[in-house]
């Protein structure tokens, strides 16, 4: 009865992600043929062109950046190298569509680069534009890149070095050697932090919006928001979707080879000594990256928003901050008793069923915001329809609308799209709380409600204090869902930046980009605590 | 002299206090526990000793109220616990466990861990009995540490006297020192044997190691593949096995071949042995004698004689295995000072007034 009550529960947080997904899936083999026609020929082939470019580009700059920079900080020595070590992941912090906008202000035609060269120059300059494919990928491989930073380096720093003596000891030289060994070695780690980076941008919304870059992510909001048809947005959401499954299976793919390498303590080895020019050209590589990846967009960020703080720091401003801590909070506080929930129904009742909804339910991460957005708003607003007419019919109320353009919407599709970050650290902390742990409570003759708060919560509480901060960061960042599903007047700093970049006032837009920064630096500081311990 | 903060119920000896009768235990479908009974006595400490799978955890499991029984029934001071469709939570059955591994709380002090089970007593009360628990396993300063700050025997001792602390009428101990080292594993034995029996409590220990069972219990139960072989004292297992895998198992030995005489003689090719024939056997059936290392001595001026093939040297004495002229292996143990080489022949003469004998297969 009771474990029932568990699996109910898990099934229904499953069930959360499922639907939208069916919703939107089912659009696929229930083509409305006009709509169809028209995306075919005019929409597909150029979203499907931009999407092509961007993923093939981004993923080829953060596998450069991220593993010559995973192999230099692990590896090598050179003046610097543990400050770069952490620094290196700062980037992290960064909102992509932060740095976009930056980037966009500084190197637009307008933007003081290009006016100054052409005041250097007395006439006009040949400078590649920057909305442009290229320019996209700039911006997104210099967010992106501490995904595969991190997992390379862990993978370099675990083996990388011993696999690299055991390589010497066989006459390669280093060179020989990393190619040979230390990077086969670290492919699988590298390829997982590669996906997470490719789903990001997939997932992406506003860095292309300001860069007026069309990809699936605009064209689904533009569709919807702009041509006011959800079922073009459906479409357009199902090939999205399943673009990310495509993603996901490769991922998959690419993860059975974990398996093989093992995670054993490091041997401690000398480091490779960088010399002279040599060392200098890391150190310097580093630098130039940290600084357009992040020392440059923030001091930028800093004095634009210090122009205009005075007149922007008001009431409405203090609206859009307490919205986004409002809804980062209730997001947290869910999805913790959420992840809870699947986390307890596996303990309870450890089948391939609850496995699988636990599975199921965390999948969430993967799938774009705005794909979520119209998976949940069309099921609602059909509710809605037969809510409405109920109303009307057995009670003469005119309701309005009374689910969509409510939290309801909002929560739900939050819930979905952020509980793998809560459960994973959730997850983990749980592994440490034993069967032998609570058994041995029961023998002391402490159960039940007794046992959570005295045992569980405790052991749980760096678990749950770390889910609930990246959820609340997450969610503060997040701008499509809640750009397409806030209740009306619901702005949150998110939505501002969209609107202000969107009408080119880069320097409003810093006010609420450094309140996003500063939020994004906790969940870093978290990463580097953990990294520093492991 | 410290006070004693609160009084532990004193056993009364002899009294019955743990009976398990013709249980059985399954997992899923595979049945574990095949209809098993033993009984323990207030104030002794029992132990099942077997090889890793024959089912000994299950049932120290099933005592504690973590697994049910599907035939049977646990009777815990004088109250059916245990049986088919009924099982008392283990909160409710005064037990205390200590865990292979410990289950210390890692979040908790060394204190706090053994006043975990201390209900409805006020903070002057517990922080005494802790107190007396820290004295009794002579860890008296070590209250305020984390588990992770101590050694594994340390932490063995914590979770003894976390065990301990509420009374329990019976402590159950799961293979308490098999993450030990082997030096350690009895010295503690020994100690966890005085603690328990200056705490008057019950135990049942449940292990694969039959020194520690030896260094510990009172009573040990022999089991195999889901069934109790034999519950008997140590000396019994080794002089008396009830079967031939516990004969096998306690101890070290050969059985060879002999022929029943009439009641109470086998003849076998080391010559005429007195021991007790199963009914069965008797009129010249075939049988199987149990030697033991210590039946057969070395004597220089003996007749018989038997090849070295293998020699394992352990301080005092030397086990040598030898090998007699019709091929069969029997063991011996002999003082250290004589020592022959791999191949050397040396007299053997039997030396034993009584040996069991089970009927052949």
């Amino acid at each position: 009865m009771k474990r029932h009550g568990w699996c109910l529960a898990a099934a229904f947080i499953a069930l959360l992600i499922i639907v939208p997904l069916a919703v939107v899936l089912a659009s696929v083999f229930s083509p409305e043929r006009a709509i169809w026609q028209h995306l075919l020929e005019h929409v597909l082939p150029g979203l499907l062109g931009n999407t092509f470019r961007l993923v093939v580009g981004v993923a080829i700059g953060v596998t450069l950046l991220g593993v010559s920079l995973a192999w230099l900080t692990a590896v090598c020595e050179f003046p610097g190298r543990r400050f770069f070590s952490w620094a290196l992941l700062l980037p992290l912090a960064m909102p992509a569509y932060v740095t976009a906008f930056v980037y966009v202000a500084l190197l637009d035609f307008t933007g003081p680069l290009q006016t100054g060269l052409r005041e250097l120059a007395g006439g006009p300059v040949a400078f590649p534009p920057i909305r442009s494919a290229g320019g996209v990928i700039m911006v997104m491989s210099l967010a992106l890149y501490p995904y595969v930073y991190l997992l390379a380096r862990n993978a370099f720093l675990t083996q990388g070095r011993r696999a690299l003596e055991a390589a010497q000891s066989l006459g390669y030289s280093r060179k020989a050697g990393f190619f040979k060994v230390a990077l086969p070695l670290a492919r699988p780690w590298i390829m997982a932090g590669l996906m997470l980076a490719l789903m990001e941008t997939l997932a992406d919304f506003g860095t292309v919006a300001v860069f007026n870059y069309d990809t699936f992510t605009t064209a689904i909001y533009k569709t919807w928001f702009g041509l006011f048809s959800l079922q073009g947005a459906s479409q357009l959401a199902s090939v999205l979707i399943l673009l990310v499954f495509a993603l996901i299976a490769a991922e998959q793919f690419s993860r059975r080879g974990l398996r093989f390498t093992q995670a054993g303590r490091h041997t401690r080895m000398e480091r490779i000594v960088l010399s002279g020019s040599h060392a200098w050209l890391a150190s310097g590589f580093a630098a130039v990256v940290l600084l357009v990846a992040f020392a440059i967009p923030v001091v930028q960020l800093l004095v634009w928003a210090e122009k205009v703080v005075a007149q922007d720091f008001d009431a409405r401003y203090l609206g859009f901050l307490w919205h986004s801590l409002l809804l980062g909070g209730l997001a947290a506080a869910l999805i913790v008793v959420a992840a809870l929930v699947l986390i307890y129904a596996q303990r309870q009742h450890d089948d391939t069923w609850t496995r699988a909804m636990a599975r199921i339910a965390t999948l969430g991460y993967a799938v774009p915001g705005p794909v979520l957005a119209v998976g949940i708003v069309i099921p609602l607003a059909w509710l809605d329809q037969q809510l409405i007419g109920a109303a009307r019919n057995w009670f003469g109320i005119d309701t309005g609308l009374i689910l969509q353009g409510t939290l309801l919407v909002m929560l739900p599709a939050y819930l979905t799209r952020f509980l793998a970050v809560g459960y994973n650290p959730i997850d983990s902390a749980m592994q440490r709380v034993t069967r032998n742990l609570d058994e041995a409570a029961h023998s002391l003759g402490v159960s039940g409600l007794a046992m959570l708060r005295r045992v569980h919560l405790p052991m749980l509480r760096g678990g749950l204090l770390s889910a609930a901060a990246l959820v609340f960061v997450d969610v503060m960042k997040e701008m499509p869902i809640t750009l397409m599903t806030r209740p009306f007047g619901w702005d949150t700093l998110a939505v501002r930046i969209f609107e202000m970049t969107s009408e080119g006032e880069w320097e409003r837009a810093a006010l609420p980009s450094v309140a996003l920064v500063l939020a994004g630096l906790l969940p870093v500081a978290l990463l580097m605590k953990h990294t520093e311990k492991s | 002299m410290m006070t004693r903060s609160i009084q532990c119920p004193v056993p009364v000896p002899g009294a019955p206090l743990l009976e398990v009768q013709e249980i059985r235990q399954a997992y899923g479908s595979q049945e574990v526990v095949k209809g098993l009974s033993f009984g323990l006595a207030q104030g002794s400490i029992g132990c099942l000793l077997g090889p890793s799978g024959c089912g000994k955890t299950t049932v120290l499991r099933g005592v504690a109220g973590f697994e049910p029984v599907t035939g049977g029934e646990i009777v815990l001071n004088g109250a059916s616990v245990s049986r088919p469709g009924f099982m008392l939570p283990p909160e409710q059955r005064r037990i205390g466990m200590v865990f292979q591994d410990y289950a210390l709380f890692p979040h908790l002090s060394v204190a706090d861990n053994i006043a975990f089970g201390l209900h409805g007593m006020n903070r002057q009360d517990k922080a005494l009995r802790v107190a007396e628990l820290l004295e009794v396993v002579g860890l008296p300063d070590s209250g305020r540490k984390f588990p992770h700050e101590l050694s594994g025997g340390q932490q063995q001792r914590v979770a003894l006297a976390r065990a301990l602390a509420p009374c329990p009428a019976l402590l159950l101990l799961d293979e308490p020192f098999s993450s030990l080292d082997v030096e350690l594993r009895e010295r503690l034995g020994q100690e966890v044997r005085e603690i328990i029996k200056q705490q008057n409590t019950t135990a049942l220990i449940v292990t694969h190691d039959q020194h520690e069972a030896f260094a510990i219990a009172d009573e040990i139960g022999v089991m195999h593949q889901g069934v109790l072989q034999q519950w008997d004292s140590a000396y019994n297992l080794y002089h008396q096995p009830a079967s031939r895998f516990v004969a096998d198992f306690i101890g070290e030995g050969v059985l060879i071949a002999g022929t029943a005489l009439n009641g109470e003689q086998v003849e076998t090719e080391l010559g005429l042995l007195k021991g007790e024939i199963p009914e069965a056997c008797r009129d010249r059936r075939k049988v199987e004698v149990l030697l033991r290392p210590d039946d057969i001595v070395h004597d220089d001026a003996s007749p018989m004689q038997a090849e070295v093939v293998h020699k394992a040297f352990r301080g005092a004495d030397i086990l040598y295995t030898l090998q007699l002229s019709s091929g069969q292996k029997v063991l011996s143990l002999v003082p250290s000072h004589h020592n022959h080489a791999y191949g050397e022949k040396i007299g053997i003469r039997l030396e034993a007034d009584h040996v069991v004998v089970f009927p052949c297969a």
